[in-house]
């Protein structure tokens, strides 16, 4: 299986995970050993920056695992960059997923503001990595405007609903010049080893494995789904045909 | 501009409490077996016909909640500024008729109460006081709310209703969220328990949190005191509240809490009674209708139903709570508002918390996110 880079960064494990919803610090930490993952997003709202010890970081530090801090709570551009310039201080890391949702019920992501955060962050220095919807045209645009990977979603966030947006995701991963990670709504491993096959560099996950009744098996569960995905892609899988092929009755004449 | 107003007079109370009533068991298996429901489904899941399906709506509320929200419970603190009020509301023990001497903290009292709560863990608290304009006004709070601001991520408020502009400095000032409970949507019968104040305008209640959301507050808690009126019927009115604000103000967060009838000190009894396995039915039916609504559970229920209501749609939980100014230290006896049933500190409900699989979240908030630019 290749390794992949983004940024200045090479990854061997495809599985990013998020770090919310799970039923404690602990569960969480096996998880994210047993997954295998190099990155883990934290929400920044989430953390306690004034202390040494706070509850959440104290069980990321492994030397393995990057930090991704994440702007979840933004509404718009100005809220998000000013919230990376402050993750970049205390955690000391200029990676940064970018996530602007005004609308708390689903989550989506604003478009328009992200565009511009990721415009104004990477003239900053950042590694941005934004949290977008299945948007082929959009992930053009934040290419050009200097992000270091795109992350489309692949249904509603937190849905568990799998690969709703396949065909735009198809899409995206044929012109994309920097690393798609499908990020949400990837509910079971088997979507994960879907996505996969597609193409996608990389995928991330947490709700899935967050909420999962044993969360530490989920998590290897997903570890080997993304690496037969990723296996079957890199071995190429065969063409899917909807019939069987039958003899050439259309150009049999040539060979008359 | 729009307000609320103008969707509630399309609905008669009657017709909706005989629609309530009239609801089968097969309106009500329509609406469980559905993956998005609206208002007509949670008509049905809070009628006596969904009664039998109490388990079931649990197990639906349950994975619904594990998936929007995680295993996590946040936890905040009330702390009670004032019990000053110059309203009479026949139930509460804040109630002008009720003679005993009254209290608001000054600025070293706060100061000592916050000491006291931030030992106990929390960082999210929720100021409440009476209704009290010529002390315990925007003034009050702003000097408050700038006062413990650096102790706090979030700060909410549940004081008496205000302008848009006040809410806008509230805003400005660091409020994240703003509770307004419209306590009985029955305008008649609203008159009999308000009788006295400016509580007893039922209409610049009704329209306050059209002034919330116009002013920007990230989060909206709406609710209805139970025990006033059939339950059933005005939560439907309190969700029908909820479906405009969340169509208008779609940018803003929104929860729910449950305050049923407390016993207090000079109050009427509650005229409804709403047994525990009601308000788990309200709960659930809530939770089936809005995945991602925030639900708050009190410290007025008891243990068991707290301890057992975690994994049922639970969001969020007080803990350690004291509902008199002064409560934590500064003066433990002075007037309540009503009396809490579960006495059990802020660890000790955390510790609950954990045994049923779930964390306890203190922290969900950053200042950062208040920058004004």
């Amino acid at each position: 299986m290749l390794p992949f880079n983004i940024g200045d960064k090479t990854f061997e494990s495809r599985l990013f995970l998020g770090t919310g919803k799970f039923g404690s610090n602990v569960q969480m930490e096996e998880a994210i050993l047993a997954s295998g993952s190099e990155l883990v997003t934290v929400a920044l709202k989430r953390v306690d920056l004034e202390t040494e010890t706070d509850a959440i970081l104290s069980h990321l530090k492994h030397p393995r695992i990057n930090l991704l801090p994440n702007t979840s709570g933004a509404r718009n551009a100005k809220e998000a960059v000013f919230a990376a310039q402050l993750a970049r201080e205390a955690l000391e890391t200029n990676w940064l997923k970018l996530e602007i949702h005004p609308d708390p019920r689903y989550l989506l992501p604003d478009p328009i503001e992200t565009l511009k955060a990721t415009e104004e962050l990477a003239k900053l220095g950042f590694i941005i990595l934004p949290y977008i919807h299945a948007d082929p045209v959009l992930c053009k645009r934040l290419e050009d405007a200097g992000t270091a990977a795109v992350m489309p979603l692949g249904s509603p966030i937190g849905s568990n609903k799998g690969l709703k947006t396949i065909d735009f995701l198809e899409i995206i991963i044929e012109q994309s010049k920097v690393p798609v990670i499908i990020d949400a709504g990837i509910g079971a491993p088997s979507d994960a080893a879907k996505a996969m096959e597609l193409g996608a560099d990389a995928v991330l996950v947490n709700t899935a494995i967050a909420v999962a009744g044993n969360p530490k098996m989920m998590a290897e569960a997903f570890k080997e789904a993304v690496i037969a995905g990723r296996k079957a892609y890199e071995a190429k899988l065969g063409q899917q045909y909807n019939q069987a092929v039958a003899s050439s009755p259309l150009t049999a004449f040539l060979y008359e | 501009m729009t307000n609320f107003k103008h969707t509630f007079e399309q609905y008669n109370w009657n017709e909706i409490q005989s629609k309530i009533y009239a609801t089968t068991a097969k309106q009500v298996e329509q609406a469980l077996a559905k993956s998005k429901r609206n208002l007509d489904d949670f008509l049905a899941m809070i009628s006596p016909a969904a009664q039998p399906y109490l388990e079931q709506m649990a197990q639906i509320s349950h994975e619904l909640t594990k998936k929007r929200f995680g295993k996590t419970i946040q936890m905040y603190a009330p702390l009670y500024l004032s019990n000053e009020c110059q309203n009479i509301c026949t139930y509460c023990g804040f109630s002008l008729d009720n003679k005993i001497k009254r209290k608001t903290l000054t600025d070293s009292e706060i100061k000592l109460e916050v000491e006291a709560l931030k030992k106990t863990g929390f960082d999210h608290v929720l100021l409440v006081t009476g209704e009290a304009n010529y002390t315990v006004n925007i003034n009050y709070f702003l000097n408050a709310i700038d006062q413990i601001k650096k102790d706090f991520s979030i700060i909410s408020v549940e004081v008496q209703p205000l302008s848009q502009e006040e809410y806008e400095r509230l805003h400005e000032a660091g409020v994240y969220s703003v509770l307004v409970y419209q306590e009985t949507y029955h305008q008649e019968v609203y008159k009999q328990y308000h009788t006295k104040g400016k509580k007893s305008n039922f209409d610049f209640r009704l329209d306050t949190p059209d002034r919330i959301g116009k002013a920007g507050i990230h989060k909206i808690g709406l609710g209805v005191l139970l025990g006033l009126e059939d339950w059933r019927t005005d939560s439907f009115f309190n969700a029908l509240h909820l479906d405009y604000l969340q169509k208008t103000y779609w940018q803003t967060k929104y929860s729910v809490s449950f305050p049923r009838l407390r016993p207090a000190e000079g109050i009427i009894e509650p005229n409804f009674i709403m047994d525990d396995k009601d308000l788990t039915q309200l709960i659930c039916a809530y939770r089936l209708w809005n995945e991602d609504l925030e639900i708050s559970i009190s410290t007025r229920e008891n243990e068991k139903f707290r301890n057992n209501i975690i994994p049922i749609g639970t969001t969020s939980m007080s803990a350690g709570s004291k509902t008199n100014p002064g409560g934590y230290v500064v003066d433990p006896q002075s007037l309540e508002q009503f009396e809490i049933s579960d006495e059990r500190s802020s660890f000790e409900m955390a510790s609950i918390i954990k045994q049923r699989g779930y964390e306890a979240v203190w922290k969900d908030w950053d200042r950062t996110f208040d920058f004004k630019f």
